[in-house]
């Protein structure tokens, strides 16, 4: 006989999850009552939002499952955002909540929320755990779920006594959901049809979206763009998936993307797009977008296909299969004029940023970059931030760049690069924070000081929520409403009350130093850049503007 | 807008009928009327959606169900010949004198009365929509006390003998 505690953990360990991160509460003692003796590795965060969200990092930074676990009630509902981030960007993590006694529930028995109920839109799938025989079935449902098909967060809820009732030891079967056959292959006819296109194509453009991560497909995305030689963007979420110092990159499209990706785009006869959905960020103005192209889109979820846009070639399928379907089918083309123009979009319209005595957030990633030797993994908060690290940090490989791009939300970055670095004990990672996110979950100083988990964060620290800034500045007539900080604390001070240490930088001067101390330092960082508060990100193209209207005061 | 009748077979569990109408909110999909009933299989339900909309959003609707776990299979019926049954409980006031008149329109509409008291009668009637509509404005001059409709069900017709 087992408790439904111990065949939740014993399941847990069957699908491969190594690390779990959570807060215990009344519902879930019985179930951290059993990882107490545990082979089960658990960190106990201070929030469960950060639980969430360092279980979303370790699974970008991982490619696997992430997991998470919290109680019922605020603990469930403080999962919410992380559970959304994460169904947003299609990464796997299973969230385990505790749920009050089977007979309570309905009957608003305390610390009860209806969890299945309030994440029924933002998880692939959720299940209520009857019976503790199913607890085994559902957790491999569960993480198959999770990890086949478009990916994305599943949430199981156990009622606290089905956690201690008393049953058979179970052993699953194998996992048969009717209703769920995701296609992994691509249609060969409609492949075959891409391949003519792209071999026809006079000016193509390659899109890749974080699809093509999400399915390891970083070689074939690279493998294929040179067989066919089709000069590269990728979105936010793509960023990684092809190396962005490789000729044929136009590095990232999109509201503030490269001019050269954005013009390349708008001017394309073919746009191939791979595992990406045509946000709004990327499209800017929808009717004009792309709009003498011919637009191919591969993409493993058929409702993404024809979502935003009308759509030439569909191929429903996996990213790396089809990738390994077309590239043998494609023609190597010189394609002279195209790239000549490339070329002179890239020459005349580079990114930049205008030094003066400030510290420059641009010029500490950049910094950054060189002290790390553009190896370390990035995480961002949302904003600014975000995007300065997207455009100046250059990344190289898949999975290097971890960020909330489809909800946005501030606060992640910090408990993604928890988890991202026990996901990869060896990397070098850092959390690049506006001052605005770094304080939505700053309670995980106390998380890496407890378990000396070496996460380097660097505050861009202008006093301004500032995007929101810079927004009224272009937008909003230079009505600066509620976006200045003011009150924020000392940073460096802050993190030495957590026994972290902390590092103050006010002068360009000592930018280079401060990094190379943080890396050498073996153990958690804050590092407090007192950034020039003027900085805009540029370029930006305004809110429903065509994309190759950017502005660029730079 | 073109009307749809999306039929759908759902694994028969808790919560799979606020994963759909979930979908449909979240998404700002109107529903005209959806329909629930067991199959042949107990574990199997059938769930027939009445929407209109433009194609683009009907092939959403379409993808979107599809996506859900508990979703089977989905299939948009008005595609192709489909037979469809609306059924409709309508309590007619029936004013002293008149009530040979009312039957005589449930007799030419092939309704049946279920219930009859001194004041009116519980007519049932189904049918495709428009006999339901039409019979409901035929009534309207009695007095209409009460409408209960299920909405409709429908189902693909077979297939042509050559």
């Amino acid at each position: 006989m087992k408790t439904g505690a111990q065949l939740l953990i014993d399941s847990l360990q069957a699908i491969g999850i190594e690390v779990l991160f959570g807060i215990p509460g009344g519902v879930v003692i019985p179930i951290f009552d059993v990882l107490y003796d545990a082979d089960l590795k658990s960190v106990l965060m201070r929030h469960e939002q950060a639980a969430a969200h360092a279980a979303d990092g370790y699974a970008r930074a991982s490619g696997k499952l992430g997991c998470c676990l919290a109680t019922s009630g605020p603990g469930a509902t403080n999962l919410v955002t992380g559970i959304a981030t994460a169904n947003f960007d299609s990464v796997p993590i299973l969230a385990i909540t505790g749920q009050v006694r089977r007979d309570l529930i309905g009957n608003d028995a305390f610390q009860e929320a209806d969890i299945t109920g309030i994440t029924r839109g933002i998880t692939k799938h959720n299940y209520l755990v009857r019976n503790a025989e199913d607890i085994p079935r559902i957790i491999r449902e569960a993480a198959y779920v999770a990890t086949t098909g478009r990916q994305g967060p599943v949430l199981v809820d156990i009622p606290v006594d089905v956690s201690t009732s008393q049953v058979e030891d179970v052993v699953p079967g194998e996992v048969k959901i009717p209703g769920y056959q995701p296609t992994i292959e691509g249609n060969q006819r409609q492949i075959e049809r891409a391949a003519e296109a792209i071999n026809a194509a006079e000016r193509p453009v390659f899109y890749v979206g974080g699809g093509a991560i999400a399915s390891n497909a970083a070689a074939e995305v690279k493998a294929f763009a040179e067989a066919a030689h089709l000069p590269v963007t990728t979105t936010l979420m793509g960023l990684g998936a092809f190396p962005e110092d490789h000729p044929q990159a136009l590095r990232m499209l999109g509201m503030h993307g490269t001019p050269v990706a954005n013009y390349a785009v708008m001017s394309s006869d073919l746009l191939i797009a791979l595992g990406a959905r045509f946000d709004d960020r990327i499209t800017g103005k929808i009717t004009e977008f792309a709009e003498h192209a011919k637009i191919i889109h591969i993409d493993i979820d058929p409702a993404s296909i024809g979502k935003s846009v009308p759509v030439d070639l569909p191929v429903v399928g996996d990213a790396k299969q089809v990738l390994n379907e077309l590239t043998p089918l494609v023609e190597y083309r010189e394609r002279k004029e195209w790239f000549d123009q490339i070329a002179h979009w890239a020459e005349n319209h580079k990114l930049s940023y205008q030094k003066n005595d400030k510290v420059k957030p641009q010029y500490v990633i950049e910094q950054l970059r060189e002290v790390t030797n553009g190896d370390a993994i990035i995480c961002t908060e949302v904003g600014q931030n975000q995007m300065w690290a997207a455009q100046w940090y250059g990344f190289k490989r898949p999975r290097q760049f971890i960020s909330s791009g489809g909800l946005g939300t501030m606060g992640y970055g910090f408990p993604a690069a928890i988890g991202a670095q026990l996901a990869c004990p060896d990397a070098t990672v850092v959390d690049i924070a506006g001052d605005g996110s770094i304080q939505m979950n700053i309670q995980e100083l106390a998380t890496v000081a407890r378990d000396n988990i070496p996460v380097k964060i660097a505050i861009m620290n202008n006093g301004f929520l500032g995007m929101v800034r810079q927004w009224q500045e272009h937008f909003y007539n230079r009505r600066y409403s509620h976006s200045s900080l003011n009150g924020n604390p000392d940073f460096a001070r802050l993190a030495e009350a957590y026994g972290v240490l902390g590092i103050t930088v006010d002068q360009p001067d000592q930018v280079r130093d401060a990094l190379e101390k943080a890396m050498e330092t073996d153990g958690p960082v804050v590092l407090d850049f007192h950034v020039d508060p003027n900085e805009n990100v540029f370029p930006i193209v305004p809110p429903g503007e065509r994309i190759d209207r950017m502005i660029d005061l730079a | 807008m073109k009307k749809h009748v999306i039929s759908a077979l759902v694994s028969n569990q808790v919560g799979v009928l606020s994963h759909v109408s979930g979908l449909f909110a979240a998404r700002g999909y109107n529903i005209d009327s959806m329909n629930v009933g067991e199959t042949e299989d107990p574990g199997i339900s059938r769930m027939t959606i009445v929407l209109r909309g433009d194609d683009q959003i009907i092939e959403q609707v379409v993808k979107h169900l599809r996506k859900l776990i508990n979703v089977l299979q989905v299939k948009d019926l008005s595609a192709a010949p489909y037979v469809e049954r609306d059924l409709m409980l309508i309590k007619v006031a029936t004013p002293p004198g008149r009530r040979g008149e009312v039957i005589d329109l449930v007799e030419i509409f092939r309704g049946k009365v279920v219930d009859i008291s001194t004041r009116d009668m519980v007519i049932e009637l189904s049918g495709p929509e428009a006999k339901i509509e039409a019979f409901i404005s035929v009534c309207r001059p009695y007095g209409i006390k009460d409408v209960v409709r299920s909405g409709p069900i429908a189902a693909p017709r077979g297939a042509k003998d050559e």
